[in-house]
Order: structure tokens, then sequence, then C-alpha cells
């Protein structure tokens, strides 16, 4: 090293103002790409959460239709006992039946009956019973019962994607019945706009200035201002033959005509139930509520019963044992090896191991779980016991890792502090180095036990996949859990079954929010002991 | 340059344990404390203490000087087996405090440590209550029973810290909201509250500014009355001004030991001379 001071030949002074500028333009552009990324990170979340939201909002509401039962004494309790068992067996189907024969007294067929019957849940028989059993005094009365509808009613209210298209009818309508079809005239050339949008549509249901209709095609019809509903089977521009399907008045004083798409065949509702639907909304009979069935039921092959309950009690159930597994052995685990284990070859392979089981695909854990909890030491098939104990495996390294690195990022001097105290490593440990590792600790926890919500493939293993109608009472009872559910509702046929997958999704998204939510208020009242 | 050839000189010279200075150099007679033979110290296999013998007065400040690495702190550690918590540490010799031989098999650490209590470099308060900081130690030794014995305890040592009427309404504060004096005070107060026979201090004014320094300093000198203080510094001027005793150790060796003011006035050793006159170092 030379003292000799360099000498200053020719200072190259490099243009600084536009150093300056570049160096600045770096800079904002630096924070334009960081704000990029969050401001793309927003919106994908907004469209996925919108997304979710978007289809399963509807899963949170019910379709209701109001009936006025009358709770008869001599169908419901003919002897008069008013005995619990003789009200919890009567024939509540019957005193349906009579009631929406009373809605509607010219739905005489049994078919139609049925179909009827059809449009309520088939839940509808047992509300009543409840209603009775709660309160025998309904005996005798007519009240309005609002009963759950049927999966496609509710469809058919919520997706709104039966188009009708209503044009006010010109002329005086005659009809003309003969049997069960009914000949229509109303004049020359009332049924022109009629004519020339099916031709428009499908021509080849045109021949020689007569339409012919089917399923196949969409529905013709005429309303009347009374409430009757004529389904046309063949028209022409001034007249048209069509079956009843609401029966009208011989003369009514208005009339629309209505053109109903897509065609019957492609629809779950057929032309009756849709006129029946629409005479019971036209009474105010039919109504939308919150679905508290969503909360307070388990699975269920009919969609408008099927809830979470038994999904969420599950979860809740499976969680609790992984919690209670994975969280004291891995922060006994973690401390050991931080604080205590010497440092060799075996620890480093421990870690290495520990390292790796992070990494292992969750599946296999299911595999471990099938063969060894399941296979060996015969634990209950389907039950969150078993759940628990296979993510509580697959969480441990996780909370190991997490605890490692919270521990090892606490200050030597307070353990120097501790041990020049005359503290023991253990007093050490718990007095000092624990309380200010646990916030890393349960953050670490809390992440884990997020994956383990979410976590499906090793139930799947297990046999978490059943189909249980029933929320599981203990840790044994077969049971589901919420990830495992929205894939079952996500594979049912069932339209009705898509909203209640993203509700679902919805509902394990709320479940991740309140335990983070848990976490941070945890943390911060571990912070602000010291 | 002129360390580079001290430095070569240095680990080739075997150095012969330093006896306590004479009596007649002892301005006042002092029992002896802590009595330190042909101390080793090696981490793995390398040696950081080579051969120490020193006796340590009771009631005195001695303090340790040295160029940094010469061992000094490592040696002080050794006092209360603090590097027992280092595993590759690891140490050889004798070294008896009241005739205990602290290496003894059947000697705890633990309560080794509550004689022999300890001030850090950096002020290192729990990050607890001021109070909880210092009724934490006679709490973990079983010396407090009620909450009347922890405030007098509290009190007591906050007072011979020098740092109660600063902190006497804030006693429910973290420790760690003081300022960087307040904690070493804190700390001091800390260590004295498990009432030990013996307080090491290792540069306990390294991280301070002059005025907290010269507090600490102040309360050094008052503490010697019922405790044995041992103190690392880097600085010599401290050496001079609170201790009674001096040891100079260098590369591992103590090169010299004695009364403070013959070893700043009249050195024996040459290396002594070279330190204290800024010559390295």
């Amino acid at each position: 090293m030379t003292d000799a001071p360099l000498p200053i030949a020719s200072p190259r002074r490099p243009n600084l103002s536009r150093r300056r500028a570049r160096r600045r333009a770096a800079e904002r552009r630096f924070r334009w790409y960081g704000m990029a990324a969050i401001g793309f990170a927003l919106l994908v979340l907004v469209v996925l959460i919108g997304g979710i939201v978007r289809t399963g909002y509807g899963a949170f509401l019910a379709t209701e239709i109001g009936i006025d039962v009358a709770f008869e004494a001599e169908t419901i309790d003919p002897a008069g006992t008013r005995a619990p068992a003789t009200l919890s067996d009567a024939n509540y189907r019957t005193v349906l039946r009579k009631a929406l024969a009373g809605a509607f007294p010219q739905v005489t067929a049994q078919r139609d009956q049925q179909a009827l019957m059809g449009m309520l849940s088939s839940s509808a028989d047992f509300r009543l019973r409840g209603m009775v059993l709660d309160n025998p005094s309904v005996i005798g009365t007519t009240q309005r019962v609002w009963l759950k509808a049927s999966a496609d009613i509710d469809t058919l209210r919520k997706a709104d994607d039966i188009a009708v298209a209503t044009t006010a009818g010109a002329g005086a309508l005659q009809l003309l019945a003969d049997g069960a079809t009914v000949t229509l005239r109303a004049g020359p050339g009332a049924f022109t706009g009629l004519f020339a949008d099916l031709a428009a549509r499908r021509p080849d249901a045109v021949t020689n200035g007569r339409a012919t209709l089917g399923s196949h095609l969409p529905g013709y019809m005429v309303e009347t201002a009374d409430g009757g509903l004529l389904r046309l089977t063949s028209f022409t521009a001034n007249e048209a033959t069509g079956d009843i399907l609401l029966a009208p008045e011989a003369a009514p004083a208005q009339w629309f005509t209505l053109i109903v798409s897509p065609p019957e065949g492609d629809r779950r509702i057929d032309d009756r139930e849709l006129a029946w639907y629409r005479a019971l909304d036209a009474q105010g009979r039919v109504r939308t509520v919150f679905n508290t069935t969503l909360f307070t039921s388990a699975d269920s092959r009919e969609p408008e019963l099927a809830g979470v309950r038994g999904a969420v009690v599950g979860s809740l159930l499976t969680l609790v044992i992984c919690l209670l597994l994975s969280f004291p052995l891995g922060v006994m685990a973690a401390v050991y090896l931080e604080e205590f284990a010497p440092k060799n070859r075996w620890t480093d392979l421990i870690e290495v191991n520990i390292n790796n089981l992070a990494a292992v695909p969750s599946i296999v854990f299911g595999l471990l779980g099938l063969a060894v909890l399941l296979g060996f030491f015969g634990m209950p098939r389907s039950a969150p016991f078993a759940g628990g104990t296979v993510l509580a495996l697959m969480t441990l390294p996780t909370i190991i890792i997490a605890a490692r690195a919270a521990l090892g990022a606490v200050p030597p001097s307070i353990r120097e502090a501790a041990m020049g105290m005359g503290a023991s490593p253990l007093q050490t440990v718990l007095h000092h180095v624990m309380p200010l590792a646990l916030p890393g600790i349960l953050t670490g926890t809390i992440i884990g036990m997020a994956r383990a919500l979410g976590e499906t493939a090793p139930l799947l293993m297990i046999g978490m996949v059943a189909f249980i109608v029933d929320v599981p009472g203990g840790f044994t009872d077969p049971a589901t859990v919420l990830p495992v559910q929205i894939y079952l509702w996500a594979d049912a046929p069932e339209r009705a079954f898509v909203e209640k997958t993203s509700a679902a999704i919805l509902v394990l998204l709320a479940f991740l929010v309140v335990m983070n939510l848990a976490a941070v208020i945890l943390r911060r009242r571990f912070e602000r002991r010291w | 340059m002129s360390e580079n050839a001290i430095l070569r000189a240095g680990p080739s010279r075997v150095v012969a344990p330093v006896p306590i200075v004479s009596a007649a150099a002892q301005t006042q007679p002092h029992r002896v404390n802590i009595a330190a033979s042909h101390v080793d110290v090696f981490y793995a296999a390398k040696q950081a203490i080579v051969d120490v013998s020193i006796d340590i007065g009771e009631h005195q400040v001695t303090a340790f000087i040295g160029p940094s690495g010469c061992g000094k702190s490592t040696f002080l550690r050794c006092l209360n087996r603090m590097n027992d918590t280092i595993p590759i540490c690891r140490v050889t010799g004798r070294i008896a405090i009241d005739g205990e031989d602290i290496y003894d098999p059947g000697m705890d650490p633990v309560q080794l440590r509550a004689r022999v209590g300890m001030v850090f470099q950096k002020p290192n308060p729990f990050p607890k209550a001021i109070y909880e900081n210092v009724a934490y130690g006679p709490r973990i030794h079983g010396m407090i029973g009620n909450r009347a014995e922890a405030d007098e305890i509290v009190e007591r040592s906050l007072r011979a810290a020098a740092l109660w009427d600063e902190v006497k309404d804030r006693l429910d504060e973290p420790g760690t909201s003081l300022s960087g004096g307040q904690q070493q005070r804190l700390c001091i107060a800390r260590a004295i509250a498990v009432s030990p026979e013996v307080i090491l201090m290792d540069e306990p004014c390294s991280a301070l500014d002059p005025i907290a320094t010269a507090r600490i300093e102040e309360l050094i000198d008052e503490l010697r009355q019922n405790y044995t203080i041992i103190i690392v510094t880097h600085s010599m001027q401290q050496a001079a001004r609170v201790s009674q005793r001096t040891a100079f150790f260098h590369l591992g060796v103590l090169v010299e030991a004695g009364d403070t003011e013959t070893i700043f006035t009249n050195p024996r050793d040459g290396r002594t001379q070279d330190y204290i006159t800024g010559r390295f170092g």
C-alpha cells in the first residue's frame, strides 16, 4: 500500500444531472413495477372472489312457496287423543296434497297432482309434522305455511334463465273448447307476431302457413288477464289451437301472447310447472328468504336440503385433533432441536428429514394413514380422529420449521442475560425465549393449520369422502370436511349444486379469515405482554 | 506495523504465571476471593487462554485490559462458567471461589451464577417490566416469598444501582424503554438483586456515551464496598479510574497483574508498557 496521493490528472466528470435523472427514473420505474404487481394481484383476487360470490350468493337464498294448509283433525288425529305418537305417525302427505288441491282445484289428474307436489321440497311434509308436534293446537285451523320449494323451482327463480316475452294481444279473444283442446280466435292476423317469430327462428316448423309446435320448439302461449294459460299446439296467423294449462274464463277481457324459450325439452321445468309457478308468483305466494338450511343441516341428495354444517363441524373436529397433536409435538421438537440438542451428525440427519417431510405430497400421508392408522391401529374410518391425525403428521414439519426459525430469531443476548442470572436452561427457554418466539410459532402454526384446513387428498384416502347426512357429534363419528364437501358438490350432477359449491367455498374462505384473525389477535395479545 | 512484530514475538515466549504482586506494593490487605491457577481454554483445537493463574481480592475492582482478542472476556466468562453454553469450549485448570472449585463436577453452574453475577457489553434487559427485570433473579432462586419482599428487593437493588429515582414511577414499563445508560444500570440492579459475591462486567460502558459511562463508573466505585467486581475494559483511562488492581492480557496470556497504580506507572513487562503507552492495541 502506498501513501502517495493519487494524481488527479484528468478528472473525468460525468454529466451529473443526466446521471441523476436516470437514477431517479430507475427508482420511479421500480416503484411502478411494485405497484403494478400489487395491483395485478388485487385484480386477480377481486376477479376470483367476485366470480365465486356471483355464482355462490344464490345458495344463501332459498325460495319458499306459501300454501294454505288445513290441518284437519280427521286426517291427522281422527281419535282426538293428541298423543305425540299419533301426531308423529299421521300422514302429512295427504294433508299437503289436499292443501295443493285447494290451491289448484283444476288440477285433477293424479300425475299432475304428483307434479304439483314435486314443486315443493320433499321435506315439506316433515315441516308440517314439525309444526303439529310443536304446537298441536294448529289442528283444526287453516294456516298459510311457507314451504321450501324444490331445487328446480328454486333454480328457476334464482337463475331466471327462462325468457318469457309478453306482448298484449289485439282484439277480443274467443275460446272454443273441444275436450282438452281449445280453439282460439281473435280476429284476422291476431297471431301474426307469433307466426313471424317462429318463422324467423325455426322455418322448418312452418308448413303451408301453419305452424306445428312441439317440445323441441320454443313455447308459444296465450295468457288471459284472469290467470288462464293456454299452450298453443298449432297456429296460423289468424287462428290457433292449444291445450289448457290453467283454465281461463270463457271470454277474457284482456290477453297476452307469450314466447317462452328455451324449448320445453331443454328445460327441467315443463310448461305445466311453469304455469303453476307463474300463477303462484302472481298471487304473491312465492318469496325468497335467507337460506338457514345451508347452515343448519349436513349434506343431502336434495340440493335444497343440503347444508355445510356437517362439513364445518367435521373440519372443526379434525382441526382440533390436528392442533392438539401437532402443536405440542412440533413446538417440543423445535425447542429440543434448537435449544438443547447437540449439533452432530444425528441432529443434522433429523433436520434434513424434517425438511424433506415438509415437501412430501399430502396424498402420501393419506396412504400412510390408511395403512397404519386404519389398517394397523384400527382407527374408525371416515372419522375426524383419523383425519386429524393424518393432517397432524402433515402439519408437523411445517410447525417445527417455523418454530425453529422463530426460536433462532430470538437474540442470543436474552439467553445470555437469563443464563447470567442463574436461570437454568429450561427456565431460560420457558421464561424468556419462548414468549419472544411465540408470535412466530403461532404464525407458523396458523399457516400449517390453514393448509390442513384446505387439504383434501389425504382425507380421501381414509374415507372422509363418504356421503354423510348427519352432523358429526364426536371425534369418532363419520364426518366429512369442507374441502371434501366442495369436491363432492362440484361433482354432483344437479345444477342446484353449482351454487352450493361456490357457497361452500365462501364458507371455507370465511373459516380461513376467522382463523387468521384469531392468529392476529393472539399475536397482538402475546406481544403486548412484554 | 509494530503490532505485527509483537504478534510474531508473542506466542513463542512462554510466560510464567504472574504472582500476586508483593504485599509491600499493596495499599490495603484484601482476602483472596477468586483463585485461578493454570487455566487453559480451548475453542475446539484453538487455544484461547494459555496457563493463566491469578488471585482476585475481595471487595476490590479488578480490571482486565488488553487488545481485542486477547482472551480477557473469555477468561471472565470462565469465572461464572458462561463458557459452558458454548459446546466447543473446553476449560482446564482450577478456578476456586472461596476455596471451592467451580469446575468441580458437584458444582451446579446455575447456583454458581447466582453467586457470580454478570453484566454484559450491550445492555440486555429482559423485554419485560422494569420491576420484573429486577425481581426475576430472586424469584427463580426462591429468595422472595411474597409481594412485600419482592418490592423491598426491587427497591433496594434499584437504589443500589442508582436508578430508583428515575424509574420508581414507571416500574411497569418495559425495561427496553429506558435509555442505554439506564438499561445498563438496570442490568446491574438485576445482577445485584440476587446478592451475589462477585459481579463480572464485560465492557459495560462500551455502548454508552461519556455521561452514562461516568455514572456507571461512579456506581462501580460504590458497589465495591459490598461486592468483588471484575471489569473487562478497552479503555485504559477507565481501568485507571475505577480499578484497584489491573491484569493485562495479551494473546491469551496473562502478561502482568498488580496494583493499578503500579501497572500504569511502572509496569514490569515491556508489552504492558507498549500497550498502556498506546504503541499497539
